[in-house]
């Protein structure tokens, strides 16, 4: 094997083994998505996020506009603060109103925003006022019951009335 | 107790301890050996076309193996796949499992396993024959270096070789689940790339792949430089040290793995 044909073959193999990390990072990963674009953090303060997660998107009307940079817990007020990073090509109203929300049934949780009519824009660093927690099932599930509970000590009483007629 | 048993027990107390001695020995030998290398392989860096040559035997002449291995392992993991996500109703997600099992697993794992059994083995036998045949003391004999002039080259082959291997592999991998999944099963090729790249992440899913893949590189690559070094020069010596060298770099890459994935993954998830 002669000098020339190895290193051929070894540009080659290097190449190609570059080719496919290439390949991993932007048609496998998510590296094409990353955006260098411009960016303003604001924050919210969530009684409960459920499961929501660092990275997880952030949507208005379906389109991603930012992803959860950091969450954090409160010691003062006992709720989550979440970080929020939003491209500066989408601004949003003063008024905007945060919620975790579930994409599917059982999907992962994101947040959505839902524009206000406010004149004045979000600023870098303000604090969304409005919000809405993540929905827990276990208290949607206790609520129903509780209800149907309710409804059952109320439903015996008029049959007992009607032999008294 | 009688005397003879309390002899036996005595020798077989000894033979224990000089095999937890001996291999405690090993390792110590085979770290200073690991140093030694790194430190002189000034020469396998300098004169870099020492080091083209065994990237060309450790990496080029693997390339079949791992391409061949990658393509069906990705074709199995989209048929299997399917089979359990079909169920739920998520064979969209094909992509996602087929991408996520190789990039953070089976791409490194599998990968270092053909590696050391096709290219590990190799370097063992090669410089084990060249000590069987004396070509390593008529180095010294002549004041070249032998580990700066055999062993460091074929060290550094291995170690460069190895993440492009398992990028092949991976990739590969992927090829193979898109060729069953959306070219004969019908799975739709835009949830399968879109999902796929909703879930892969760049940092910690691929660059966490690629870590892998380099230190099984440098653990099966060590272990087969340090078995043919080590080999008892005889015909006998050079087959047990390659039987050796696969032995333990499978066993080193199966062990390095559990302790790589419990540091990168279950960190990141419960953050």
């Amino acid at each position: 094997m002669n000098r020339a044909t190895v290193d051929l073959w070894v540009g080659i193999f290097v190449a190609a083994g570059l080719v496919a990390l290439l390949f991993l990072a932007l048609k496998v990963g998510n590296l094409a998505s990353f955006s260098t674009a411009q960016t303003y953090q604001v924050f919210a303060k969530f009684a409960n996020i459920g499961g929501l997660k660092i990275r997880a998107p952030i949507k208005s009307a379906g389109v991603v506009v930012g992803r959860v940079s950091d969450i954090r817990f409160d010691n003062e007020s006992y709720d989550a603060i979440v970080t929020m990073t939003l491209e500066s090509a989408y601004q949003f109203p003063r008024d905007t109103t945060a919620k975790i929300l579930t994409s599917g049934l059982l999907g992962e949780q994101y947040v959505g925003l839902e524009a206000g009519g406010d004149g004045v824009m979000l600023k870098s660093g303000d604090r969304l006022r409005l919000t809405q927690s993540a929905v827990v099932l276990e208290n949607l599930i206790s609520q129903f019951l509780f209800n149907k509970a309710a409804e059952g000590k109320d439903a015996p009483k008029e049959p007992a009335k009607e032999p008294a007629k | 107790m009688s005397l003879p048993a309390v002899a036996a027990l005595r020798s077989r107390l000894e033979a224990l301890g000089s095999t937890v001695t001996s291999a405690i020995w090993r390792l110590g030998f085979a770290s200073r050996f690991l140093g030694y290398l790194v430190l002189h392989s000034g020469t396998a860096l300098r004169r870099f076309q020492l080091t083209m040559t065994e990237i060309y035997f450790a990496g080029v002449l693997s390339l079949i193996i791992i391409l061949v291995s990658g393509l069906f392992v990705g074709m199995v993991l989209a048929l299997q796949g399917y089979q359990t996500l079909q169920r739920y109703g998520a064979s969209e997600s094909l992509g996602v499992l087929v991408a996520l099992s190789l990039v953070r697993e089976l791409g490194p794992v599998v990968a270092g396993l053909l590696f050391a059994s096709r290219a590990g083995s190799a370097i063992t036998a090669e410089i084990g024959l060249m000590k069987a045949t004396e070509q390593i003391s008529a180095m010294e004999m002549m004041a070249v270096d032998p580990i700066a002039r055999v062993v460091a080259p074929r060290f550094w082959g291995g170690v460069i070789s190895m993440p492009l291997l398992a990028a092949l592999f991976s990739g590969m991998g992927v090829f193979g689940g898109y060729l069953i999944g959306v070219q004969l099963i019908g799975v739709d090729a835009g949830a399968f790339w879109s999902q796929m790249q909703a879930a892969v992440d760049v940092r910690e899913d691929i660059m966490n792949g690629v870590i892998k893949s380099v230190v099984f590189g440098i653990a099966v690559t060590w272990i087969a430089v340090f078995e043919g070094y080590d080999a008892v020069p005889t015909a006998e010596g050079v087959s047990r040290a390659t039987t050796r060298t696969v032995v333990t770099s499978s066993l080193a890459i199966l062990a390095l793995d559990f302790i790589l994935t419990a540091l990168m993954f279950t960190g990141g998830n419960a953050r």
